[in-house]
């Protein structure tokens, strides 16, 4: 069979788009002044992240970032940015004391990110000599159910008292007098 | 250290999870809306899941367990998102405003 042509490259240019995706929605994320432009960074860089969990050979962890982080998160953020109105006001901070926090902020994840990314590549890490199993959703949902099924019970145990205790905290003050 | 950027190395994915990392903490000492410190939280989140499925793909003999404790980072930073908007809800109803520099009643 004969292969398809330039696959080396379309992959190349799928996972430089990923990786692009993933920075740009940071970026985005954290600097622009309206909120709403900074919830669709925080989707754009979901979507990085889907592409990036696909190379890593874990298409069901892609479609539930998708599912969970775009169509969910996403969208409840947007709800809560039309019922309060988040944007900045213009700074009333002194010049210096901008550049001041702006300055510590910098240095601060700077340092955090030459930290840590100094660690992961200077360990050496040790490859496995064999895989136990092949990572597919089928093996997922055998480890979900076996090895991990006492955490998969209390995750749903908190969402389930995280939507009653949003529920319970957004409504106080709405009853009538 | 000699970079390796490639789809089937471990080294480009530290580096994004370590950059998101940062973006969250920037974010979170610079903004000064609950919505926007709750967002650079949900970065801070994915950065972790990322390097912890990355480092499972490559260097763990069980490929199922980072996907997995992935996925209870995601059900986490649901339910983390949902209370957390509430909560935003609530204090903008009481406050008529989320700004984070005028919710200072317990300002001493």
């Amino acid at each position: 069979m004969k292969e398809f042509p330039a696959t080396d490259y379309v992959v190349a240019f799928v996972f430089a788009v990923a990786v692009l995706a993933t920075v740009a929605g940071a970026l985005i994320a954290v600097l622009t002044s309206r909120i709403i432009r900074s919830v669709c960074g925080l989707m754009i860089c979901c979507f990085g992240l889907a592409g990036l969990y696909y190379f890593l050979h874990s298409p069901f962890l892609t479609l539930m970032e998708i599912l969970i982080y775009v169509g969910a998160i996403c969208v409840t953020i947007i709800f809560a940015v039309m019922l309060a109105e988040p944007d900045e006001a213009p700074r009333r901070e002194t010049r210096r004391a901008a550049v001041g926090w702006g300055g510590g902020a910098l240095l601060a994840s700077g340092a955090a990110f030459w930290g840590i990314s100094r660690v992961g590549l200077n360990h050496s890490w040790i490859t496995p000599a064999a895989k136990v199993n092949q990572g597919t959703v089928k093996d997922i949902g055998i480890s979900l159910l076996t090895t991990y099924s006492l955490a998969f019970e209390l995750i749903s145990l908190v969402i389930l008292v995280a939507i009653l205790g949003a529920l319970v905290i957004a409504r106080y003050g709405r009853t009538k007098p | 250290m000699n970079l390796n950027i490639s789809p089937h190395q471990p080294d480009i994915y530290l580096i994004l999870a370590a950059f998101l990392f940062a973006a969250g903490i920037f974010g979170m000492v610079r903004r000064r809306t609950l919505i926007g410190m709750l967002i650079a939280g949900e970065l801070i989140f994915s950065s972790a899941s990322l390097n912890l499925v990355a480092l499972n793909h490559f260097f763990a003999p069980d490929p199922t367990a980072g996907q997995v404790f992935a996925l209870f980072i995601l059900a986490l930073a649901a339910a983390e998102a949902s209370i957390a908007l509430s909560i935003i809800i609530a204090v903008y109803r009481n406050y008529r405003s989320i700004n984070s520099q005028e919710l200072s009643e317990l300002n001493g």
